[in-house]
């Protein structure tokens, strides 16, 4: 288990519930009063913390090591039915993009997303989560094979955002996003977007026009990642903080400004306490939105799409 | 023999030469020094005769330079900005908003006109640079998604200038909309088969790269401008070290298979009036 740094008074009464069981362990002693009391502390110290989390704290949230990734909820969304398919049909597999077939409570469904190593090696293989312009080609070419047998598509997004490498410019990163954001909005199967972790700017939006777009309760979404809009802005990175704030990038914020259709709930403490339970209260609320969605017709799918970001946007006439 | 050699040029420069020339009468080329009648320069288009650098130019330029005669209909003048996240940084984003329309006269980043190009009626919507970099917030989307509701209405060509250094930050994730605002009003004009065409000036970068920039069904730069997704620090700090000569050029990107064609300000007017009528000639 990892702990970020205000989990810190997490961390200490895990140790000594992990003593407590020890010394009862040890000695034989009845230590059920003791241990149930500091578990009973640490689930209201969770709760006290996770209720006052500033902007930046669920940042790092949405970024915690050991936060589950997006094969983690095809698997559980699939019921183990998630069956990975590979490549763009012209340069390469992106490691950092998935996606693939698999049933939702016996239904087909495309599912794609970004993916997160979840150790240094992993990391590396899966260049912490930013795609190349194959990956988002990847991930097109697999919407187009779903609406091709109509299929609905679920997109997970998680990342810090499209990779800017000296090949992904060549390869054309921009067209690449252009291309995905643009026929997303022609697909005519249903489309599920959630932010399951991070939601950086375009390497968030390369998979993220859907009919419904949600977010999970500590996850982020905006257009720059906080240290990058301080050291742009502030010309320094210790304003991180102030940049989450300002940014208004949590999940409440993004629904108070209608820019997102709605919160899925985390388990208490985050989606990393409770993995399973996580993927659990992701997978009802896919199905229930994916029941809804499938009785529209295609053509009505798609205009409403489009009205929806069409109507995004803040200005005086 | 010397120890270190000069590779690059640009850099020989005597101080005495560096002196600045004063504004008004004389333009000196930022490229090449060569200084020529700063009306001479306006009517070679702000394109250096000597070397060919074209310099930075506003939409009031570009219109001028496509519409026939210089007569244009500017569309939706007075959106302004709103500041939907109540934004602030070293300084509030409404005062920074409220003094670049002083500074500028320009009231956001892009400009939408509706005019003939030889004779062909169009809906052009061109960006500023002098306007907080060119960025792309509400305003921009909502000035772009109205020029493609009046060229629907009207049936006209497509035309978008661009010039950016991306979305706008402090709009935060009503700016990143904005790229799939514009997108998805570009597919009303593909379906109605309405021609629109991409011109990229120096420089587009970020979120307009990403969105309606690259979406032509031709897309077209002029000539050394800065084109690319990441900016080239961005590019250079993830990579750690030093980018290839003329990386993110138009000429860069034209090789990289992703631009139809480069075309020099002078012949920009003849070359889309050649495409619009030729994308036109069997669809009505």
């Amino acid at each position: 288990m990892n702990y970020l740094d205000f989990e810190e008074p997490i961390r200490l009464l895990e140790e000594e519930l992990e003593k407590a069981r020890q010394i009862a362990e040890n000695t034989g002693i009845d230590g059920s009063a003791t241990t149930s009391e500091l578990e009973q502390k640490i689930k209201n110290t969770r709760k006290e913390i996770y209720g006052n989390l500033t902007a930046w704290q669920k940042v790092q949230v949405s970024r915690h090591p050991d936060r589950p990734y997006a094969l983690h909820y095809f698997n559980i969304l699939s019921d183990n039915t998630f069956i990975e398919l590979h490549g763009d049909r012209t340069v390469k597999d992106d490691k950092a993009m998935v996606g693939g077939f698999g049933k939702l409570n016996g239904e087909p469904v495309m599912f794609i997303g970004q993916q997160k190593g979840i150790n240094a090696k992993m990391r590396m293989y899966r260049n912490f989560g930013m795609a190349n312009p194959e990956g988002y080609r990847k991930a097109l070419r697999l919407m187009k094979l779903a609406e091709k047998f109509n299929v609905p598509i679920v997109c997970l997004i998680d990342t810090p955002g499209a990779y800017p490498g000296i090949e992904a410019e060549e390869r054309g990163q921009g067209e690449a996003i252009a291309r995905n954001i643009y026929e997303m909005f022609n697909i005519t199967v249903p489309i599920i977007c959630v932010i399951i972790g991070e939601g950086a700017s375009g390497g968030a939006l390369g998979i993220g026009v859907g009919d419904k777009v949600l977010m999970m309760q500590y996850t982020w979404y905006s257009v720059i990642s906080p240290e990058s809009c301080s050291s742009i802005l502030w010309r320094s990175w210790d304003f991180k903080e102030k940049a989450a704030e300002a940014l208004k990038l949590t999940s409440e914020d993004m629904l108070a400004n209608k820019l997102i259709d709605g919160i899925i709930p985390e388990p208490e403490g985050g989606a990393h306490v409770n993995p399973e339970e996580a993927a659990q209260i992701l997978k009802q609320t896919v199905t229930e939105q994916l029941a809804k969605l499938k009785k529209i017709k295609p053509e009505k799918r798609i205009e409403q799409r489009i009205k929806k970001f069409e109507a995004m946007g803040v200005f005086e006439d | 023999m010397s120890w270190f050699k000069r590779i690059r040029s640009g850099i020989l420069t005597s101080t005495e030469e560096k002196k600045e020339t004063p504004e008004g009468l004389w333009h000196k080329c930022s490229a090449c020094k060569f200084i020529s009648r700063t009306e001479e320069h306006a009517e070679h288009l702000f394109v250096c005769q000597n070397c060919g650098f074209h310099d930075r130019i506003g939409s009031e330029e570009y219109f001028s330079i496509f519409f026939d005669n210089n007569k244009y209909k500017l569309l939706n003048p007075n959106i302004i900005s709103g500041d939907p996240l109540q934004f602030t940084d070293s300084k509030k984003y409404t005062d920074r908003v409220k003094q670049v329309i002083a500074n500028t006269g320009l009231k956001d980043a892009i400009e939408t006109a509706v005019g003939k190009i030889n004779g062909k009626e169009t809906v052009i919507a061109c960006m500023d640079f002098d306007f907080i970099g060119g960025s792309m917030g509400s305003v921009v989307g909502e000035k772009i998604a109205r020029g493609i509701d009046y060229a629907l209405k009207k049936k006209t060509p497509f035309i978008i200038i661009s010039k950016s250094g991306g979305a706008r930050m402090m709009e935060g994730a009503f700016s990143l909309m904005q790229m799939a605002k514009t997108s998805a009003k570009l597919t009303q004009l593909s379906k109605a088969k309405l021609p629109y065409i991409s011109i990229l000036t120096n420089p587009t970068t970020g979120g307009v790269t990403a969105s309606y920039a690259m979406l032509g069904d031709l897309n077209i730069a002029e000539p050394n401008a800065l084109i690319g997704f990441a900016g080239p620090r961005v590019v250079k700090e993830t990579i750690k070290r030093d980018l290839p000569e003329g990386f993110q050029t138009s000429e860069f990107v034209l090789e990289s298979g992703f631009l139809d064609k480069i075309v020099e300000r002078k012949k920009l007017k003849e070359h889309v009036s050649f495409f619009l009528e030729v994308m036109t000639a069997n669809t009505r």
